[in-house]
């Protein structure tokens, strides 16, 4: 382990192992990064986890009662939408993967469904889960509720009041919500709590992780169950523009829409594959939720990857206008994509990703939670870099969540004239 | 004799008599950072053997007490350097000292540096919540050729294999977690845990210390004969956070044995 760039030839390796898609290895491992670095008393739940993974997520039958739910309860394939007019304003050719249309108006949806099927098969009593904005604390309380699984979802006290509406709809859904006013009181803390529950019973207790975070198998299995998303617009791109696109786009918190999206794309070395952090006010520690841009390796909630802290290690608070990407660390499977040069990766700022809301709800009739407009926003820069190209953007979720903040950010304000 | 032989040393003369040794547990810097040299010289004179908890933003593995102490020392400014400094600068306690810290703190330091500064410090050992012995290589390699100990956590959830792997590489003790849960929470010692702890015992070369959750005489001496040492960690902090004495406190876990000498002399 070390803080250093690997080197041209370690770059080399580590590009022809992911392009062969040789990880995670056999240790949980991407690269350098990834592992498990849990307490003791989870050790023996997570090496059943695996053996969990091993055994059902190829199972026929398995994925048979995955796949009808995915297309009668969740409401795939989402759609590939054309954006005619985001495409003339940017001079580029420009395609949205419709996350936002999947049931609880997130890409979660995938990753709890999947997870919640697999626990049932593990025979779990009860369920635990974390939620930054709440998407995925909804997404597992809708899941929980159909497979007919008590349900606790751990929410910080910051997120709880910015993400209101999805707190009511965890609970009309028939989640227990616990809010979490230890730490910094967002998705981090909700993570830390969501665990020492866990903790407290390993055995009945299934731990619903919701981005590609933690340790190993967890970044594996939420890859694995995301990269639907990637595999669906990979083939109605094609089918729809006639050929693979130039550059896929998606915004990173823990990052899980975003490998769900470039997974199935790595292998395609003519796809330029762009992921964007949140960039928050600025570069400062502090100031943004951008590990991969800002930050440094080491260990937090399980895996060594990229993450923000001081110069003593300790974990950095963040900032961003979105709660879901409001977290100091990544996914290992980025940091692994990153440091062998098969995936860029770059912040939009705040006031960028909320300029983009407005763009996309004026152009195309499309509200995208502020997670995805930092995707848009990134695609808006890369467009104007390199003009007439192709691109497919992971519209990751819908904005409705988000009405709070926008109606203070944008509505007390006059259009900013993007039109 | 090795820094990691010190430690099983010191628990085995401490549980000299049967009654468990005592390893005790305090937040560096906790409650007040001026304070830390006058509490640890104060908790090392009552135990037999001193872990010293490093602060950490996220202590996923401790309850409530545990966190507020650790989150009051990072506000206090207490780093890993701080701790080391300190231990360097201080005369040498009696009982031999262990750090207790999560991994990010120690990675960020680096493992080369820290074993040398630790060796300078008089650090006998490390426990380290979140690296179990699979990923804990790199570690044991820095800290083993200064006869530093790694100590390793046994749950009663740890399938026997396991088990025996983790009590043959566990060097000064074995801390065995009695519950699962984090620390702090009271904890029973129903007949379950008495065939736990004897089946790590069994598997075990050095002593074995129980812990999470003792907070009482009467758990230590339901304990007795079970265990080699117990760990008291919140319930000392609370101590602490309470400002009263350490000593007395640790004294009184020990009041049982003064009790069966026929010296009965009640403390605190």
């Amino acid at each position: 382990m070390s803080d250093d760039k690997p080197d041209a030839a370690t770059r080399e390796r580590l590009l022809a192992q992911a392009l062969a898609g040789a990880f995670p290895d056999a240790h949980g491992r991407y690269g350098p990064f990834g592992g498990r670095y849990v307490p003791e008393t989870l050790v023996p739940a997570h090496e059943r986890l695996e053996q969990g993974v091993a055994r059902w997520l190829g199972d026929v039958e398995f994925q048979r009662e995955y796949q009808q739910e995915l297309k009668s309860w969740v409401g795939r394939p989402t759609a590939l939408s054309h954006a005619p007019r985001l495409s003339q304003r940017w001079g580029a050719d420009i395609w949205l993967k419709r996350e936002d249309l999947a049931h609880t108006g997130a890409h979660k949806i995938n990753n709890a469904l999947g997870q919640a099927l697999l626990a049932r098969r593990l025979g779990a009593k009860r369920i635990v889960a974390e939620t930054g904005a709440g998407q995925h604390g909804v997404a597992s309380a809708a899941a929980c509720a159909r497979l007919g699984l008590p349900c606790t979802v751990y929410m910080g006290a910051v997120d709880m009041e910015r993400q209101a509406p999805n707190v009511g709809r965890m609970r009309l859904l028939g989640a227990t919500v616990v809010s979490v006013s230890s730490g910094d009181q967002t998705l981090r803390a909700a993570i830390d709590e969501a665990m020492r529950d866990w903790v407290a019973d390993p055995e009945g207790t299934y731990y619903l992780l919701g981005s590609a975070v933690g340790a190993h198998p967890y970044p594996y299995l939420v890859r694995e169950l995301q990269s639907i998303i990637g595999r669906e617009a990979r083939a109605q791109i094609q089918a729809q523009a006639g050929g693979l696109p130039d550059l896929v786009i998606a915004c990173v918190g823990g990052g899980s829409n975003a490998i769900g999206l470039f997974h199935p794309f790595v292998a395609d070395r003519n796809v330029a594959i762009l992921g964007i952090e949140a960039g928050g006010r600025g570069a400062g520690l502090g100031d943004n939720a951008a590990p991969l841009s800002f930050g440094r390796p080491g260990v937090l909630h399980g895996s060594y990857s990229m993450l923000m802290q001081d110069a003593d290690g300790q974990i950095q608070e963040t900032h961003s206008v979105s709660a879901g990407l409001d977290y100091p660390g990544v996914g290992p499977e980025h940091a692994l994509l990153q440091a062998c040069g098969r995936v860029s990766y770059e912040v939009a700022g705040d006031a960028e990703a909320l300029a983009a809301v407005r763009e996309c709800c004026e152009c195309e009739g499309i509200l995208p939670a502020i997670e995805s407009a930092h995707a848009l926003a990134g695609a808006r820069r890369w467009a104007q870099a390199q003009p007439g190209k192709r691109m497919l953007i992971g519209l990751s979720g819908r904005g409705d969540k988000d009405m709070l903040t926008l109606t203070q950010m944008l509505l007390a304000k006059p259009p900013a004239g993007v039109l | 004799m090795l820094a990691h032989e010190r430690i099983a040393a010191a628990i085995r003369k401490g549980a000299i008599g049967g009654e468990p040794a005592l390893v005790a547990f305090l937040t560096a810097g906790y409650p007040q950072r001026a304070k830390f040299r006058e509490h640890l010289a104060a908790v090392a004179e009552a135990a037999d053997v001193v872990e010293i908890g490093v602060p950490f933003t996220d202590p996923m593995a401790d309850g409530m007490t545990i966190q507020r102490s650790s989150q009051e020392a990072l506000r206090q400014g207490v780093t890993l350097q701080w701790i080391l400094d300190e231990l360097t600068a201080m005369t040498r306690v009696r009982a031999p000292l262990l750090l207790m810290s999560y991994l990010n703190p120690l990675l960020s330091y680096g493992y080369a540096r820290l074993a040398a500064a630790s060796a300078a410090a008089g650090v006998c050992g490390y426990i380290v919540p979140d690296l179990p012995l699979d990923e804990s290589a790199a570690l044991r390699a820095a800290l083993d050729p200064l006869g530093i100990a790694l100590v390793q956590m046994v749950t009663p959830v740890t399938p026997a294999e396991r088990l025996a792997r983790l009590c043959a590489a566990s060097q000064g003790f074995v801390y065995a977690v009695t519950m699962t849960g984090t620390t702090g929470h009271s904890a029973a010692t129903p007949s379950g845990v008495l065939d736990y702890l004897a089946r790590v015992h069994a598997a075990a070369t050095v002593p074995v210390c129980a812990g999470f959750g003792i907070r009482s005489r009467e758990q230590v001496e339901r304990l007795r004969g079970a265990v080699d040492g117990v760990v008291v960690g919140s319930a000392l902090v609370e101590v602490l956070e309470r400002g009263d004495s350490p000593q007395a406190w640790l004294g009184s876990l020990r009041h049982v044995r003064t009790d069966a000498l026929g010296v009965n002399r009640p403390l605190g």
